[in-house]
């Protein structure tokens, strides 16, 4: 039987958003998946050296649950969410929200987001960056890990046309 | 049952039970049965849809007090 393959083009530069590529990947590589990466706009914050840079914002999204991961259980169900306007104005509203989430995450045991990063290059996943978003955004590749290889569209058709599953994500 | 080696990997969360797993079935030889112990109620469908895709044998699947146990044979 031929190896399978799986594509992932990750656009997103969040904290929520870093997941699904990064598990998926990384899940297709233990299923025995060959898979690629391909981060490109504001998924090249998913490969940064530093990884603080990923933060989750509530504002404009009124699907995110904003529950305290500590205290006693009537006050872990109780939901914050606020309206647009006063979150916007709250200095620092970004870095609660993404200290609360981090917290959510440790309690439930969900893997953090460089673990999930190491497991998939550990399990060979490849990660290609794109080189143009890299100068539309000033970034030098000195900002991004070790081990990515630069390139554009048509190094991502070489690999996706091949591919079992192709997601973009 | 008899086995080879345990993955204690209770408190974990998708996809860690899979991926420990993986891992652990790296350490035994073919044949050589794997227990897995975890808390996840997704993991259930998973370590099912794992040994179908890898070929590795899951002999068994079993809950108690919010408890899985899974036998895993290496392929």
């Amino acid at each position: 039987m031929d190896t399978k393959k799986m594509a992932i083009i990750a656009t997103k530069g969040t904290l929520d958003w870093a997941y699904p590529p990064f598990i998926l990947a990384s899940t297709a590589a233990a299923l025995g998946y060959e898979t690629q990466i391909f981060f490109t706009f504001y998924g090249l914050q998913l490969v940064r050296k530093d990884l603080s840079v990923l933060k989750v914002s509530p504002l404009g999204n009124p699907g995110m649950p904003m529950k305290m991961p500590f205290g006693p259980k009537w006050f872990k169900n109780i939901n914050w969410n606020m309206p647009n306007a006063i979150q916007a104005i709250i200095p620092g509203y970004e870095n609660v929200a993404t200290a609360l989430m981090k917290q959510t995450i440790a309690n439930n045991g969900v893997a953090t987001i460089p673990d999930l990063r190491e497991l998939c290059q550990e399990a060979e996943v490849k990660f290609i960056a794109c080189q143009m978003t890299v100068e539309l955004f000033g970034f030098e590749h000195s900002d991004f890990i070790d081990g990515l290889e630069y390139g554009g569209a048509a190094t991502f058709f070489e690999f996706a046309g091949e591919t079992d599953i192709c997601l973009f994500i | 049952m008899n086995f080879d080696k345990e993955l204690d990997a209770r408190g974990l969360n998708c996809p860690l039970p899979i991926l420990r797993a993986k891992k652990a079935l790296a350490d035994v030889g073919s044949g050589q049965v794997l227990k897995i112990l975890s808390t996840d109620p997704g993991s259930v469908k998973d370590f099912a849809a794992f040994a179908k895709q890898t070929g590795n044998e899951l002999l068994s699947t079993a809950e108690a007090g919010g408890e899985f146990t899974f036998f895993m044979k290496k392929k």
